[in-house]
């Protein structure tokens, strides 16, 4: 086993495009939101929407930490870069993601700051310990799944005395973006969720409880494969159609239910929970990242290069935050497609690859053109 | 963002983090870090350069096992027409 292919099997597929067909009652609308913009490329990517029922359609969460970080932490990030003697290091992703005046971190590097692209929080560890008479500050985003990264970099450059690594703390939570999506989001009736693959492999399937207890929304956890989210579609639909809300974990083989301990406690050791934060769309939630605990607060690029404060701004016209909210689809902004474009991109949906813009862009903004059957909810 | 690759862990190095996996025939050094135990041989899930956990071959026999049920509960040729494609009407 490779755990690839088997969860890819075209006839295993049909089958289950069958089953859900079958479950789901036609009389009914199914409105499935996928929290994870990783499940919304892999709907597209796979076809899945078309193998659904037509009353069964996915509503896009906001799970794609690119997208969901504000204009002001890119321009904080974009102004960290351009200090004399700061070396920025940063995951691809927020390269092109344009700031509050449309301006992106490629476009500074190109006007000469010192910004690189790494893979791992190693690279960034590698660059400091190899360029000593430079700051190297470590642009950290995501969720659950990259903050244990960038706490293990933390540890280890204290270990090794590396006094010019640093941390720009953007990592976001999972939960209580959950928590705005289901409590304040108008006009978004959701049936159900799709639980992400990866957070869950870090904080386990114990922190969803939530969403059936107190907003009686079914979870099912699901992995990043189309039949993975076949399956836990499949399962959702029986919940609701039970009338039944619980937290199921699809995901068996890479999640339990505390999550992996160690990567936790790593976490624990350098952050703890900020008083707010603001997310793009969904605006400043309360408990919804985390910042670097004062014990660290040499390593913090906060506190050792104090920020001027930015508000954030949108791009006029850009759907984003609707988007993010679950309360529009792409092909309802008017710039998707037109002004706002993967090599030209405006919106943080369209750049990151996650992004349900660039999902569309992609896969899908030939056959939604036509009359949108999957935005007919 | 949170993409994460399952690949088998060929080589650990002695006193360190740090290991070989393999992807096809693609060989990438990742860190242990957050892992309690793993052995060469392990499925992991690489993420940003870190394996993030282990991949349990039962959990994901018992996974496969589940679909194949869930599968054989409905008609794939009705299902299909209903799902809007055209391969229920050829068969």
């Amino acid at each position: 086993m490779r755990y690839v292919d088997e969860f890819r099997d075209r006839d295993q597929a049909v089958r289950l495009a069958a089953a859900i067909a079958s479950a789901a009652k036609p009389d009914r609308e199914y409105r499935v939101m996928e929290f994870c913009g990783g499940h919304t490329h892999a709907i597209y990517r796979y076809g899945l929407a078309d193998l659904m029922p037509p009353n069964l359609g996915f509503v896009h969460g906001p799970g794609c930490p690119v997208c969901v970080l504000p204009t002001a932490r890119i321009d904080q990030a974009i102004a960290l870069g351009e200090e004399r003697g700061v070396t920025l290091c940063t995951y691809a992703d927020m390269m092109r993601v344009p700031g509050g005046d449309r301006r992106s971190l490629l476009a500074a590097k190109a006007d000469g700051a010192d910004i690189r692209m790494v893979y791992s929080t190693q690279d960034a560890l590698a660059i400091a310990r190899a360029e000593p008479e430079r700051q190297v500050v470590f642009f950290a985003i995501g969720f659950e799944t990259t903050t244990p990264p960038t706490a293990v970099a933390m540890q280890q450059a204290r270990a090794e005395g590396l006094a010019n690594f640093a941390v720009f703390c953007n990592h976001v939570l999972t939960p209580p973006a959950l928590r705005a999506i289901l409590s304040a989001c108008e006009g978004v009736r959701i049936d159900g969720i799709l639980g992400p693959s990866h957070v869950s492999t870090v904080i386990g399937s114990e922190p969803y409880g939530f969403v059936a207890e107190e907003f009686a929304t079914p979870l099912v956890i699901a992995g990043f494969e189309p039949l993975d989210l076949m399956q836990a579609t499949l399962m959702l639909v029986r919940q609701i159609d039970a009338g039944v809300c619980a937290v199921e974990n699809q995901y068996r083989r890479a999640v339990s239910p505390a999550g992996n301990r160690k990567a936790k406690s790593l976490m624990a050791a350098c952050f703890e929970v900020r008083d707010r934060f603001e997310w793009r769309g969904l605006g400043f939630l309360p408990h919804s990242a985390l910042r670097i605990r004062d014990d660290w607060a040499d390593l913090d690029a906060e506190v050792r290069f104090p920020l001027a404060p930015v508000a954030s701004r949108e791009q006029k016209g850009c759907e984003c935050p609707a988007i993010l909210r679950g309360q529009k689809a792409p092909v309802d902004c008017r710039l998707f497609g037109t002004a706002c474009t993967p090599q030209n991109p405006l919106g943080s949906c369209m750049v990151s690859s996650e992004g349900a813009c660039a999902a569309y862009w992609s896969y899908g903004r030939f056959r939604d053109a036509a009359p949108p059957r999957e935005r007919a909810a | 963002m949170c993409l994460a690759i399952p690949a088998r862990i060929v080589a650990i190095a002695p006193s360190s983090d740090l290991a070989t996996v393999a992807l096809g025939d693609v060989r990438k050094e990742v860190s242990l870090a957050l892992l309690e135990d793993a052995a060469i041989g392990d499925y992991v899930l690489v993420h940003v350069g870190y394996a993030l956990n282990k991949i349990s071959p039962e959990e994901a026999e018992i996974t496969l096992r589940l679909m194949a049920e869930m599968g054989v509960q409905a008609d794939p040729r009705t299902a299909i027409r209903e799902a809007g494609g055209a391969a229920g009407d050829a068969a």
